[in-house]
């Protein structure tokens, strides 16, 4: 463990320019940057003549397997890729770290994780994302499987237009068996909201806390009742507050299918649109600014009605002197 | 036909041992009966104690499992990572003793072509997720760790949330160490139900020596009472898993 914990190191900090040559293929691929890191792997950017792809490296021959394992499937469904699609596996003589690295190649998502893109683009992404992110697992979930280790980390937006697409398959396990990896924040069973078994309403568990952790500005962790918690922190949250059925009914795993969630979803987003309609109030990219400009309309009609009132008042003291003079 | 059993102990602990035989000796006695020793190490701040750190590795290392240093509030995801990676590695070793024979040279997962090593994986995770899994939790009551018992119980609690999710039989078994009497106390005996725990723990009482050694001693021989039962009443003498099985 201690020697693969400094091999992972190098793994990490591979100098950019470093040149992956795999034995089996003979393919080279040049490293860029470091993309991300994970506990079973490290991800690099890299060019391969003029192709921009991802390599992924890790010193776990097994987990590593597991994930082409998946990859492969998923290119196998009908109906678009339903995450980054798997181009060679190699492995890498290295004398950088002087030992082989087991590699795998892979199509190069270029896009921002999940929370980045919302909290710049504002909060009512986060429920269009999260529908498109439902249509996903949908798929996924009529294929067999469990996505997992459902994250903003492990989501990727992607565009323009912008769409959301699922990045690290390492915990995309077989419905019916028990979830491979996961993360507890996102993790039911760590809010002690239900098993790790994996099942469609295991992913609509994390769904739904993607939902909140990129709305919610301040720092969840457990603190006693999970449950009662979690519901606080939606109905506290003025925006959460307007999807709070969606939310707490997936949280509750009340919802057996990620169509129905979308669906239900869908419905509070319109419904919300429809509230807007009615007050008139113009629409802005900026939450906070809008609030702003509320207040400044407000105020500027309680200032006109004032002026009104003391206008009326001064020319009804005028007249009664004009009668009485 | 009925697969093997993987056979682990966890051992849980923040120190150093200071009575008794050397726990890496015994960790070994332990592989050699198919017994995985993994073991935990807790700590509380940023007290990295070298000589605690190269004894829990020695044990790991000597025992065929995996050691992991962890800061008590991360302990929940450990423990079951830990014990899942410890089980791929037992299944991973059984397939490439399998390879070998199939091969009939030095062959492991690490030789075959990329393309191959997905089959032998799905081979292990089919193993894995249905194999039936014993592990003896042996956790260490010594003074320091009185404050950190807590969040060994959740850690635990949160294991068997994963385990009781898979498809395979489960069944764990709680000792302590020191013990009032012996070097090691059984809390529970062989069960299905770890939530058991949670009534055990307000009564652990800390103090005392750190007997790893011997605490190890007597897990081992724990899992060697249960088959020998199990050998009479007639469902005995299987290896921890059957290689007809793979």
């Amino acid at each position: 463990m201690a020697m693969s914990h400094t091999l992972k190191n190098r793994l990490c900090n591979l100098p950019p320019g470093t040149v992956v040559t795999g034995k089996w293929h003979g393919r080279s691929y040049r490293l860029l940057r470091r993309l991300g890191s994970g506990a079973n792997g490290v991800v690099y950017l890299a060019e391969s003549g003029c192709n921009r792809v991802a390599v992924k490296l890790s010193d776990d021959y097994a987990s590593l397997a597991s994930e082409m394992n998946i990859l492969r499937r998923f290119s196998k469904v009908q109906g678009g890729a339903l995450g980054p699609s798997l181009l060679e596996a190699d492995d890498w003589r290295s004398s950088l770290v002087q030992e082989t690295i087991p590699f795998y190649v892979m199509e190069y998502i270029e896009g921002e994780n999940f929370t980045t893109f919302v909290r710049r683009r504002g909060k009512e992404w986060a429920p269009v994302l999260l529908v498109q992110l439902l249509s996903v697992l949908e798929r996924l979930h009529e294929e067999g499987w469990v996505f997992g280790d459902l994250k903003p980390d492990n989501l990727i937006v992607t565009g323009p237009p912008p769409s959301v697409r699922l990045l690290d398959v390492g915990g995309t396990t077989l419905q019916g068996r028990a979830v491979k990896e996961f993360t507890e924040l996102y993790d039911r069973g760590y809010w002690g909201l239900g098993s790790r078994k994996a099942e469609p309403s295991y992913d609509l568990f994390s769904a739904a806390m993607v939902m909140i952790a990129s709305c919610y500005s301040g720092h969840l962790e457990k603190k006693g009742d999970g449950r009662s918690q979690l519901f606080r922190i939606i109905e506290a949250d003025r925006f959460l507050a307007q999807y709070k059925h969606v939310l707490q009914k997936a949280l509750d795993g009340r919802y057996a299918k990620a169509a129905d969630m979308r669906r239900d979803l869908l419905a509070a987003s319109s419904r919300r649109l429809a509230v807007k309609d009615e007050t008139k109030i113009v629409s802005s990219n900026r939450r906070s600014g809008r609030r702003a400009k509320k207040r400044r309309k407000v105020g500027a009609i309680a200032e006109t009605v004032l002026i009104a009132v003391l206008l009326l008042g001064a020319y009804g003291f005028y007249i009664y002197w004009q009668l009485t003079m | 036909m009925r697969k093997g059993t993987l056979r682990q102990i966890l051992l849980i602990t923040d120190g150093c041992s200071n009575h008794g035989e050397d726990p890496a000796a015994m960790a070994a006695l332990a592989r050699e009966q198919g017994i995985t020793v993994n073991v935990i190490g807790v700590l509380d701040q940023d007290t990295i104690d070298e000589n605690g750190q190269r004894e829990i590795e020695a044990i790991a290392a000597a025992g065929g499992g995996m050691s992991q240093v962890v800061y008590a509030r991360q302990l929940s995801q450990t423990v079951q990572m830990v014990t899942r990676q410890a089980m791929t590695q037992t299944l991973q070793g059984l397939v490439n003793r399998e390879l070998k024979q199939i091969f009939g040279s030095d062959v492991s997962l690490e030789d075959l072509p990329p393309d191959k090593r997905g089959q032998v994986m799905e081979v292990v995770d089919e193993l894995g997720e249905t194999a039936a899994l014993d592990v003896l939790i042996l956790i260490d009551t010594s003074g320091s760790m009185k404050t950190k018992l807590p969040t060994v119980k959740e850690a635990l609690v949160d294991l068997s949330l994963s385990l009781n999710a898979r498809m395979g039989e489960n069944r764990f078994s709680v000792f302590i160490f020191p013990g009032k009497r012996q070097h090691a106390e059984k809390m529970i005996d062989w069960t299905p139900r770890i939530e058991e725990l949670s009534t055990i723990f307000p009564k652990l009482a800390s103090g005392g020596l750190t007997p790893t050694g011997p605490a190890l001693r007597e897990a081992i021989a724990h899992f060697d009472r249960k088959r020998s039962l199990r050998s009479w009443i007639g469902n005995g003498d299987e290896p921890y898993i059957e290689e007809s099985s793979l």
